[in-house]
């Protein structure tokens, strides 16, 4: 069958004899085989590393859970520089984690985490940082100075936990370039590659930010001054 | 570009290392040749051994012996003794720092059996352990500013006139230039070598021993080198891993005729030379986990279900999955004491690049995870001491520089690279052999001396992953002769190094 992988002076096909295999087993097989500039990244092939998402027909996907079709047109991540043919620099995206403040700041020795407690942020704590809810992002790519997706699901993972006594710094942090800037378009959801729902994070976190005496300044402009009783 | 503790590797026993380190007031830089978070840590799944006895009753003198019989006489006591003492400490600091564990209906962290354990012991976050640990080290170590470097390629350490270990010689991935870190004290947390066996090992493509080969090339003696654990229950097609969990829960491993043959709980040594006999029988072998209930594997075994549809086109709910022993954890490693020094001053190692004398012939399920906490610890507490004591970075002496060109050469190093892991998965692998090995060992011989006719074809100096491959084939082909000599060396069984007479 026949692909296209996206180059630095554009696409370039490829025959392969690709019968039920993932993607990233063709390029594996393209670059020992066919081409050995071809550039990509890979890790543990067993979708757990994150290392390996690209776009498949405009979709977000991860090569090695991905099964290669006829015709598939393969691209980096949008939203991030291309290094490289499919290797993108994740460098600014990893640096939202640290600008949101996504980590356990004040532990608190006391909580004890139920069997609901757990499902709380079971799922949030799933992410793999491929970087797909970034590429598929369309305020990231206007406003590089999102907080983004996976960092804000991780400032919920983190405010959500019982054992964090200082979520008030985290609620603080998100308010600029975080919560409010999100159009709840729902695109980080679709390409999630481990079903966590950002889009659905960030609306947990509008609800406890408002909570904390922040609203909504994209309301308040519109309505000169919001509700008033703030 | 100077700082007091450099760490190379981002895994978990990097970050535990790079945050004691910080947290014992020593300035700390991490390089890593992927990014933190992609490391193998990530794969690990089962759980991290501690005798919490929060599901039944455990103690820590039960899990020292566990863990004694299961390194078959050639772990060191004392080293065990500490880690198993040290494990609920561990398991504390990792839940203050955020792990997500799984719970039992009393709030406590759930634990569950692994094979060789007298008890549930090991403590699991559903079947992401490894994913979660990390990814919340990662987290703790953002927390407090540590400086992590992204796509540098371990080439060499630098060493100063009398030997001393003062920084690393990196390439940097996205330019292919050549940077030079100094630091007092370097710390290794390079991960292990089980992708000598190519496809056949459940590890990342990034498992290529980097971090060993520099600390040889420094004079670091390594250790028990022929220690490679094979996995029991890899897929069939993939050798993707089926968590040990998938048997902890009560799988069945059963051949063609759904018979079972064996005892699932035993340790992966002897699991993996059962399932291999059965194979060479002409046997085909699964693990069956129908009778568990699908409502059950959605609970505590989501992301082998995930994966055995993916790889292997079956649904474990519906039918039984193909699996094979494949390799999966290395024992061996470079030699350090209790307090990861090596036998090179100003380098310290931890992880499953170093070896602390814990798993000795044949590791636990559950016990590399622990491994990094308490001995990335240790490692970054004494690689923090060490740096405090010494006056100022050392000069490092004159260090050659000379990366392979483009050429067009005359043999692939990707075939060699296929050729070499064949021959030490069917030769020096699960059951090896005096002769085989002689012969293993001659064409080891035969590729290095063919080396300088392979080489690289990319000319770009730009993300050449070419160049890296092959920087990573010869690393694992220097591994491959240490690890044959030292099979060579070993004349009796000892746990995974099964050695029989030709019949």
């Amino acid at each position: 069958m026949k692909i296209s992988i996206k180059r630095k002076n554009g696409f370039v096909d490829f025959e392969v004899d690709a019968q039920e295999v993932t993607l990233l087993e063709v390029l594996n097989k393209i670059k020992a085989t066919i081409d050995n500039s071809l550039t990509y990244s890979s890790g543990c092939r067993s979708s757990v590393c994150g290392s390996c998402a690209v776009r498949v027909n405009e979709t977000e996907v991860l090569a090695c859970a991905y099964k290669v079709q006829e015709g598939d047109k393969i691209e980096p991540l949008n939203n991030v520089k291309v290094i490289r043919d499919l290797v993108v620099n994740m460098d600014r995206a990893y640096e939202t984690n640290k600008k949101a403040k996504g980590w356990l700041a004040e532990f608190n020795p006391s909580a004890v985490i139920s069997l609901e407690d757990e499902k709380i942020n079971e799922l949030q704590s799933d992410c793999i940082l491929c970087g797909s809810c970034y590429s598929a992002c369309p305020v990231y790519a206007v406003n590089g100075e999102f907080l983004g997706p996976f960092a804000l699901t991780r400032v919920w993972k983190y405010v959500s936990d019982k054992r964090e006594q200082n979520t008030q710094e985290k609620i603080d942090t998100i308010q600029t370039n975080g919560v409010w800037d999100c159009t709840l378009c729902n695109n980080c959801t679709v390409v999630c590659p481990q079903g966590i729902s950002s889009k659905a994070d960030i609306e947990k976190l509008r609800m406890r930010s408002t909570m904390a005496g922040y609203s909504d300044p994209n309301f308040a402009n519109s309505f000169d001054g919001g509700f008033g009783f703030f | 570009m100077i700082c007091d503790v450099l760490v190379i590797g981002a895994g978990g026993a990097g970050l535990m290392a790079a945050i004691t380190a910080k947290e014992s007031g020593a300035d700390v830089r991490v390089l890593t040749k992927e990014y933190p978070t992609r490391s193998q840590t990530c794969m690990a799944q089962g759980g991290i051994n501690a005798a919490l006895g929060n599901v039944s009753e455990d103690s820590i003198d039960a899990y020292i012996a566990n863990t004694l019989k299961s390194a078959h006489g050639l772990a060191d006591e004392e080293a065990i003794t500490f880690m198993c003492s040290e494990a609920p400490a561990a398991i504390e600091y990792l839940d203050s720092i955020g792990v997500c564990f799984s719970r039992t209906k009393e709030g406590k962290i759930a634990q569950r059996t692994l094979g060789g354990a007298s008890a549930p012991r090991a403590c699991y976050a559903q079947d992401y352990t490894g994913l979660k640990i990390l990814h919340t080290l990662y987290d703790k170590a953002l927390s407090l500013g540590i400086e992590i470097q992204n796509d540098k390629f371990l080439l060499d350490l630098l060493q100063d006139e009398e030997g001393v270990v003062c920084g690393a010689k990196v390439l940097n991935i996205r330019n292919s230039q050549i940077e030079h870190y100094f630091a007092k004290a370097v710390v290794l947390a390079t991960g292990g070598y089980s992708r000598i066996y190519g496809k056949k090992s459940t590890n990342s493509t990034a498992s290529s021993g980097d971090g060993i080969v520099a600390a040889k090339h420094a004079g670091a003696k390594l250790l028990d080198m022929e220690f490679i654990q094979f996995h029991p229950t890899g897929l069939k097609n993939s050798s993707i891993l089926i968590s040990e969990s998938a048997r902890g829960e009560g799988g069945y491993v059963i051949n063609s005729k759904g018979e079972r043959f064996t005892n699932e709980l035993a340790p992966r040594d002897e699991l993996s030379r059962a399932i291999f006999a059965e194979i060479e029988k002409g046997e085909d072998v699964f693990i069956d986990i129908r009778h568990l209930g699908e409502e059950f594997i959605d609970e505590a075994l989501p992301q082998e279900r995930k994966l055995a549809k993916l790889y292997e086109n079956v649904d474990p709910v519906l039918e039984p999955m193909p699996i094979s022993p494949v390799a999966h954890y290395t024992m061996g490693g470079i030699e350090v004491d209790n307090k990861s020094q090596t036998s090179v001053d100003g380098l310290f190692a931890c992880g499953e690049c170093a070896n602390h004398r814990v798993h000795g012939a044949n590791r636990l399920g559950g016990n590399s995870l622990l491994e990094i906490i308490v001995f990335g610890r240790e490692a970054g507490k004494s690689a923090a001491a060490f740096a405090q004591g010494c006056e100022g970075v050392k000069k490092p002496k004159n260090t050659q520089e000379n990366l392979p060109k483009p050429t067009t050469p005359q043999i692939d190093f990707y075939e060699k690279k296929e050729y070499l892991a064949e021959l030490f998965y069917t030769k020096v692998g699960i059951v090896r052999k005096k002769p085989q090995l002689l012969f293993v060992q001659q064409e080891i011989q035969t590729l290095k001396e063919q080396l300088p006719l392979m080489g690289i074809t990319d000319d770009s100096a730009v993300y050449n992953t070419n160049l890296t491959e092959f920087l990573e084939f010869q690393n694992m082909l220097e591994i491959c002769e240490v690890v044959v000599a030292s099979a060579l060396a070993r004349e009796q069984s000892c746990g995974a190094h099964y050695i029989v007479e030709e019949e």
